[in-house]
């Protein structure tokens, strides 16, 4: 890769520690204009830490920063943006009380005669951007209430505003459907097509090939290696960014299939999931399949306790339990790994023992007492078993990667011994090694005789890994297919069964 | 973009206009729009109330707005709290608060008397101004802890409500300032009106357009209500918060100051007691105008007109026949019924948001 | 199958863990100014100073308790000085009505614990912010308390207990309230360090809706918070009310930011999910020493005003401070989390 006078982004050799943690020992990336640039890395491998020099975020440590061919050095995310980069988090931060042209203008705002706002300018602006955009949103609407689509096209749009010579989106595909993501690659090529420069971060490899030109490997806090989209493979980027050759990703073993576990039936709320109804059984893995926003989480949850359902019947092992009470739910034999880690899997702040023995403490308790000792006896075994990578029980999640983080979850729910595992987005944002150790151990686990019930977006995970797949459109369930019969096509056709209909 | 005027459900049927309002709000025109949203406000619904509780008082003792008394009370009174509940709004649209602002009004009020005392000759507007650049300089005191060391605000300005009342109870003691100590043209501040409005009352007024003007057509304005609405965004765009934070702070305090000596002109007596308590009234004025405590949203117009609405029902109590005894009840029951209507309007707006996502035009 | 890992339970040595913390510093600093002030100041070795200083600093050291709790679940109550004048206007106004100390403290209680019913349920329950519904509450009960009573006061008290309430254990200078205290404070030690309701406490101020997933029935735990506080603010002002014989609308007015100021002084966050009793209880204490020893010195009540306030801010101010002392100090590295490679040749080049 040399430098040409359209190289938009130049990064050599960037280097950046916290202390004694070396986040990035040695990144380098070169981006062009008019180009769209896949950065793929397993979780820890550095890639966000690049971004965050490049967003002005952290000042890098050494190595050679130039944009447009300038050395560049930012101390503050409003440098960067005023040198013309714009960066797009997976998780779009908007100011929810003010209107979406607000958003996009904060602190720049039109100004008319008298230094005052002029809003009916930005109004006309903002309306021009959406238009250019392709999309119909209300320039005068609050952005609260947004889609997490729509809420990108807003972050997309004050790039534009900006000028943004240089975009990076970090995961943006993560929460969006079908729909949605086909019209952020319209937007992105379209921006390709200006000139501008993108960088492109994501996990999924199908998209990665379908949308970029370029793609540069890290691992381990350094730059691997850099090739031309087309002339390579998705196997051979995974093996440069593992190190080593990865064998089946889904170590599917059958298992015996016994009685039913869990019986949900004619479970429905209100706008949002009706008649529902399932079986899952002892040894069996279930996958509900889905496109995002088809209420999969939702009617796991409801099925949990954590939300409420106004219809319908949950039963374990024959025996019908109370809505709306995960308590109830958890004696009854159900454990619930959830979507989000960070916000409803773990209390990050609080120790490995801590929350390995979170759920069973009431077990634990003697005479109405508790003891950390006590704790840490019986989480410890747990969070071995598990292979979790930690000092001492007492360090906190915090600062553990992904895919250690969902190992403590996942501990903390085994250690309940339950009859039935719901596990939603089992290794989303989790590196391809621990993905597999999760693989391996649910398969293992349903051997064992227990009932699995998970929920991916990942269309390769749930078709390797289930047994019977059932389908979510618009909150029913529209197919049951057996593993034989699921399909990549037959799950798709069922997912938007519902929009070909009326479409 | 031309007005649509044909907005509907997924289902078929139309859209209210609060709905239009909420997700489509160009598809309304201009007028249609501007008259939904004052229709709809807080502020309008809590300025009906202002006028009921007034007119009913009236009705049942005609001297509490028709006698010379009467009217300058009903307007001078809450002019105090409104310029602390203004400066209050500011402080609580950036997810802040001030408890803080009846110490420092104490402290002015205070030094106010002694100006006059020890210092005959000053002119009265050196001494407004000294005492709002020490009402200033104390909100600039909470500000830099607040903003720099990303401390909740809460904490520290309880922690200056103790240390400036413990400054002004030392140097005060058991002192009082008495009306006889203060020239009688400064005094006369405290009752003269222009044409049958008090003075006091103007100058409240006026800061109020002030600062709402700024709060709307102003870039800085605009980043206050950025910040409240999500401070980890405005930092993440690149605002100056602590610049922001800091300027909140110290408006809040600069009124304080002001309040303290425009006390001193109603008022003539100053004890070390004055303004204890005033800064949870501030809270609850701000509170009832609409403002969120989580910040974001809300109107100074809202807090002023809060402000004028907790005094009034006060001095309205008698003529309703409630014993004035109980005039920390209603002002409780108003903050709890202003803040479960908040909870309720939000409910129902994000259902409306919700649907919304399937709204077609 | 390979034999699961083992992991030490301690990342730091015992004496890191337990002397390297901030209640150990109130504690110290309490320790140092009590000392000092045996040293220096006159008479405060005296035989009333002990007697007094505990009699002054009982409400807050009792409603710190619960307010502990309450702070750490990441919520506050403002309004137990109002529930503590409510309730010493109800012992007034019952007592002078011819009921008899011990019913109408009864009836009190109930009532303290009915406000807190009221605001835990708006809490809990209706999901409104702590901190805008105590500050109408605390509008509202002292309101009640002023409305009921006026500007009178009730000064007749059975003179058994307001003698009981004023008097000292045996021959020593330790005021009896310090044996309800002390059984409370074991109580609350125990509710909030060793049984899962405390766990539960703890998860809910760091991470509520994870609390949520794991089972904790957070609107439910945080409700009861505020009935405990109501009920624990009552028993306070009843005591207040016999220590000086005087039930009126607007005692204790203010008190709520003693009690916040000595929680926050003990080192528990006002973020919520951190902090011990101890520590606070060391507040309250560090305090009460440097309001007697003030008052002995023949200094005024204002500085004490003003030492709190500013030992307020340092204990916020110092978080910070410590956290960025705490990433300097030697500690075991993490292990590497990445998968160890097996060594290999160069990896793919372009």
């Amino acid at each position: 890769m040399t430098g040409t006078a359209t190289t938009v982004l130049e990064l050599r050799d960037v280097s950046k520690s916290f202390g004694p943690v070396i986040a990035l020992r040695s990144g380098s990336l070169a981006v062009e204009a008019g180009s769209i640039h896949a950065l793929v890395g397993e979780n820890g491998a550095g890639k966000s830490t690049l971004v965050k020099v490049v967003a002005g975020v952290h000042r890098r440590d050494s190595g050679d920063f130039l944009l447009g061919g300038e050395r560049v050095d930012f101390g503050s995310t409003s440098e960067s943006k005023a040198a013309g980069v714009a960066v797009i988090y997976q998780e779009p931060t908007l100011f929810p009380d003010l209107s979406v042209t607000e958003n996009i203008f904060m602190g720049r705002q039109l100004l008319g005669s008298g230094r005052r706002i002029d809003r009916a300018a930005m109004y006309a602006e903002a309306e021009a951007l959406f238009e250019r955009l392709g999309v119909d949103l209300d320039p005068r609407r609050p952005a609260r209430g947004l889609s997490i689509a729509d809420q990108q096209i807003i972050e997309i749009a004050k790039a534009i505003s900006l000028d943004a010579r240089l975009l990076i989106m970090d995961e943006p595909t993560a929460a969006l459907s079908g729909v949605e993501v086909e019209r952020l690659f319209a937007v992105a090529r379209s921006l390709r097509d200006e000139g501008r420069a993108l960088v492109f971060i994501s996990h999924r490899f199908d998209e990665v090939f379908a949308l970029c030109d370029t793609i540069t490997v890290m691992r381990d806090g350094a730059y691997v290696a850099t090739h031309l989209t087309e002339d390579t493979s998705s196997p051979a980027i995974v093996a440069e960014m593992v190190g080593r050759e990865v064998a089946d990703l889904f170590p599917k073993t059958p298992a015996q299939i016994g009685e039913p576990v869990l019986e949900v039936d004619g479970l429905q709320a209100r706008g949002v999931f009706h008649d529902v109804s399932f079986t899952v059984h002892r040894g069996e893995i279930v996958g509900l399949a889905g496109l995002v926003g088809a209420g999969r989480s939702e009617i796991a949850r409801a099925v949990f306790g954590v939300d409420g359902y106004d219809a319908g019947s949950v039963r374990m092992n024959g025996r019908e339990i109370a809505r709306r009470k995960p308590r109830a739910a958890i004696e009854a034999g159900m454990a619930f790994v959830p979507e989000d880690r960070r916000a409803q899997g773990l209390v990050t702040e609080a120790s490995v023992a801590r929350n390995v023995a979170s759920v069973i403490r009431g077990g634990l308790a003697r005479a109405g007492l508790i003891t950390t000792g006590a704790e840490n006896r019986a989480a410890g075994p747990w969070a071995g078993r598990l292979e979790v990578k930690t000092n001492a029980l007492d360090m906190s999640a915090r600062t553990m990667s992904g895919g250690n983080q969902q190992k403590v979850v996942i501990a903390k729910w085994l250690a309940t011994e339950p009859d039935l595992l719901i596990i939603d987005e089992p290794t989303r944002g989790i590196d391809v090694g621990t993905k597999a150790e999760v693989h391996r151990l649910l398969s293992e686990l349903a051997g064992q005789g227990m009932a699995i019930l998970m929920i991916s977006s990942e269309l390769p995970e749930v078709l390797g890994m289930a047994d019977r797949v059932l389908v979510v459109c618009e909150g029913r369930i529209t197919a049951d297919l057996p593993r034989e019969d699921a399909t990549p096509e037959a799950v798709m056709h069922a997912a938007t069964r519902q929009l070909e209909v009326t479409g | 973009m031309t007005p649509h005027t044909d907005v509907r459900h997924a289902d078929g049927t139309e859209a209210s206009t609060s709905e239009v309002l909420l997700v489509e709000p160009s598809a309304l025109s201009p007028a249609r729009r501007i008259t939904t949203t004052v229709l709809r406000s807080r502020e309008l619904s809590i300025f009906l109330v202002l006028i009921a509780v007034t007119v009913v008082a009236t009705l049942k003792n005609d001297s509490f707005l028709f006698s010379s008394d009467g009217w300058r009370n009903f307007l001078v009174n809450p002019s105090l709290l409104l310029l602390l509940a203004v400066g209050q709004a500011v402080v609580i649209i950036t997810r802040n608060v001030d408890l803080s602002v009846g110490s420092i009004m104490a402290l002015t009020a205070y030094l106010t008397g002694r100006l006059f005392i020890d210092q005959p000759g000053l002119p009265v507007v050196a001494v407004f101004a000294l005492c709002i650049l020490a009402g200033g300089v104390l909100g600039l005191v909470n500000g830099l802890l607040v903003a720099y060391f990303n401390v909740p605000a809460l904490v520290i300005t309880l922690g200056t409500l103790y240390i400036y009342r413990g400054i002004v109870l030392s140097w005060a003691g058991s002192d009082r300032i008495n009306a006889g100590d203060l020239p009688s043209g400064f005094l006369a501040l405290g009752n003269k009106a222009i044409l049958t409005i008090p003075v006091l009352t103007i100058i409240a007024l006026a800061v109020l357009a002030v600062v709402g003007y700024y709060l709307y057509t102003a870039r800085g304005g605009r980043e206050f209500y950025a910040i409240g609405s999500d401070p980890d965004a405005a930092v993440l765009y690149g605002l100056d918060v602590r610049r922001r934070v800091l300027a909140a702070f110290v408006l809040s305090g600069a009124l304080a100051g002001l309040v303290g000596v425009l006390y001193t002109a109603r008022y003539g007596t100053v004890s070390s007691g004055v303004g204890s308590g005033i800064e949870l009234q501030a809270v609850a004025a701000v509170v009832i105008g609409g403002v969120a405590i989580f910040g974001g949203s809300g109107t100074v117009w809202g807090a002023a007109i809060g402000a004028f609405l907790l005094v009034t029902i006060n001095r309205a109590l008698p003529s309703l026949g409630i014993e004035d005894f109980w005039q920390r009840a209603v002002v409780g029951a108003l903050i709890l019924g202003a803040i479960v209507l908040d909870r309720v309007l939000a409910n129902r707006q994000a259902t409306k948001l919700a649907e919304a996502r399937e709204m077609t035009a | 199958m390979t034999t699961p890992r083992t992991y030490s339970e301690f990342s730091r040595p015992l004496w890191m863990r337990l002397l390297l913390t901030r209640e150990t510093a109130v504690i110290a600093l309490t320790a140092a100014v009590v000392v000092y002030s045996l040293a220096t100041v006159p008479n405060f070795d005296g035989p009333l100073t002990l007697k007094f200083l505990l009699q002054d600093i009982a409400p807050i050291l009792l409603i710190a308790l619960p307010m502990t709790l309450i702070i750490i679940t990441g919520e506050i109550d403002l309004s137990v000085a109002s529930i503590v004048g409510l309730s010493s206007v109800m012992l007034g106004v019952l007592h002078d009505n011819g009921l008899s100390v011990p019913v109408a403290a009864l009836i009190a209680l109930l009532v303290g614990a009915a406000c807190g019913a009221l605001n835990g349920f708006l809490v809990a329950y209706v999901g409104l912010p702590s901190l805008a519904v105590t500050i109408g509450t605390l509008a509202l009960f002292r309101g009640i308390a002023v409305g009921l009573l006026g500007t009178k006061a009730v000064t007749e008290f059975t003179e058994s207990w307001t003698d009981l309430a004023t008097a000292t254990l045996g021959s020593t200078n330790i005021p009896v309230v310090m044996v309800p205290f002390v059984v409370l404070a074991l109580g609350f030690s125990l509710l909030l360090h060793f049984s899962t309701f405390g766990r539960g406490i703890y998860d809910i101020g760091l991470n509520d809706e994870a609390a949520h997933f794991t089972g904790v029935d957070v609107a439910r735990t945080k409700w009861i918070l505020f009935v405990l506080s109501g009920v624990v603010s009552a028993f306070a002002g009843i005591y207040y009310t016999l220590r000086f014989g005087s039930a009126r609308g607007d005692n204790a007015t203010g008190m709520e930011l003693q009690v916040i100021a000595a929680v926050l002084l003990g080192g528990v966050s006002i973020f919520g999910g951190r902090g011990r009793l101890h520590g606070v209880i060391a507040g309250v204490v560090l305090i009460g020493v440097i309001a007697s020893a003030l008052r002995l010195e023949r200094v005024t009540v204002n500085v004490t005003n003003i030492i709190i306030g500013l030992l307020l801010i340092a204990s916020v101010i110092s978080t910070p401070l410590l956290s960025w002392v705490a990433t300097r100090l030697p500690r075991k590295a993490p292990p590497s989390e990445e998968p160890t490679p097996p060594k290999q040749a160069t990896p793919a080049g372009v």
